[in-house]
């Protein structure tokens, strides 16, 4: 992967942990859609396979040198894309759950809208199904508690699939919630100002493994979310300055 | 009540010995050992001043002396496990921020080494 210069300032970033059997699939999707568009997947420490997978489907690679958890990992990806000088990243998750297919679209509203962030959505066109009852209920309660703080409403506040201009890319660099991260990440864009806007997108079955979030920790997320939304809420940030906003 | 202040006290002497053999050990570094030795010495000083744990339970409202030593033993603990997340939750943050630096180092290493190969 080169440093962003002429056209190349788009980069694919897939936080992948113990993903060996759906890692590869994802990279090679990504690669039919977006052919040329740099690929970095960032291992959290996997124990299995997830790297060779990876290099092998034609990913390039950062390694962490222990297990940091999802924000962490993502964080560390947008580090490094920064310091590169990518102009945009859009996130995939490694399990193969989002649609290759709608990385074009989430791109062009990334260029075209003038957001900050650009989320896809399973809910923009209404109720996509294939969400579970509990999960179902976390997304609406956290849209209640979002749409006053950031004075609109959100469709899909805990999607992953997520792209981000240099603006978002430079603060999140510096501030990214550590655990359980994409509606933590909302409220941090809303206390600089900046925009977001929603696409719509398709949601896929697991390629392999299982989701980490049991019905106990589904509990845990919601206080952990909850107290998290509110540190921000509180916690006092420098304005940045409107005009400055896009370099 | 004589009998709980003897506990104390030999609570506070264990609790004294405990930290400076895990500082003689290197398991405690100094600066982390010193609240915990200034917190057992109040508790032993207490547990053996009567007539100051007197007046303490006396100002607190508190008609038993024990329970007033109790109380500035959970405060004075409280206080201490706060600093101690305080200085957790740095040195969570510092070890993130360490893995994140090393991990992007090592990338940029691979990548000069694999330039240095093609050349």
């Amino acid at each position: 992967m080169k440093s962003a210069d002429g056209d190349c300032k788009l980069l694919i970033l897939i936080p992948a942990f113990n993903e060996e059997g759906a890692v590869g699939g994802v990279v090679q999707a990504v690669k039919g859609v977006m052919p040329g568009v740099p690929i970095l997947v960032v291992d959290d420490c996997s124990v299995d396979a997830t790297v060779t997978a990876s290099r092998g489907a034609g990913a390039e690679v950062l390694m962490l040198p222990h297990h940091l958890g999802l924000g962490g990992c993502v964080q560390a990806g947008y580090k490094l894309a920064f310091e590169l000088g990518y102009d945009y990243v859009i996130r995939v998750d490694g399990d193969g759950q989002h649609d290759a297919r709608d990385i074009p679209q989430v791109y062009e509203a990334l260029r075209s809208s003038g957001c900050e962030m650009v989320i896809g959505s399973r809910f923009v066109n209404g109720d996509a199904g294939g969400t579970s009852l509990l999960r179902g209920a976390g997304i609406r309660f956290f849209r209640a508690v979002l749409r006053p703080i950031l004075g609109r409403s959100v469709h899909d506040p805990t999607s992953g699939f997520v792209g981000v201009n240099r603006s978002a890319l430079g603060v999140f660099s510096r501030s990214f919630p550590l655990e359980y991260p994409e509606i933590e990440a909302l409220v941090v864009l809303q206390r600089r100002r900046f925009r977001f806007v929603e696409v719509p997108c398709r949601m896929l079955p697991r390629r392999s493994g299982r989701s980490s979030i049991t019905p106990i920790k589904s509990i845990y997320y919601i206080v952990h979310v909850l107290l998290g939304v509110f540190v921000n809420v509180l916690k006092y940030e420098r304005r940045t300055p409107k005009q400055s906003r896009r370099s | 009540m004589e009998r709980l202040l003897n506990v104390m006290t030999g609570l506070s002497v264990l609790l004294i010995l405990m930290v400076l053999v895990s500082v003689r050990r290197a398991r405690i570094r100094v600066e982390y050992s010193v609240a915990w030795l200034v917190g057992a010495a109040a508790l032993l000083g207490l547990s053996r001043a009567r007539g100051l744990l007197r007046s303490i339970a006396d100002l607190l409202g508190m008609t038993y002396p024990p329970l007033a030593l109790m109380l500035l033993v959970g405060c004075v603990f409280l206080l201490i496990f706060y600093r101690f997340s305080l200085i957790i939750s740095q040195l969570k943050d510092d070890n993130i921020a360490l893995a994140q630096r090393v991990a992007i180092l090592e990338y940029h290493l691979q990548t000069l080494k694999d330039q240095a190969a093609g050349c």
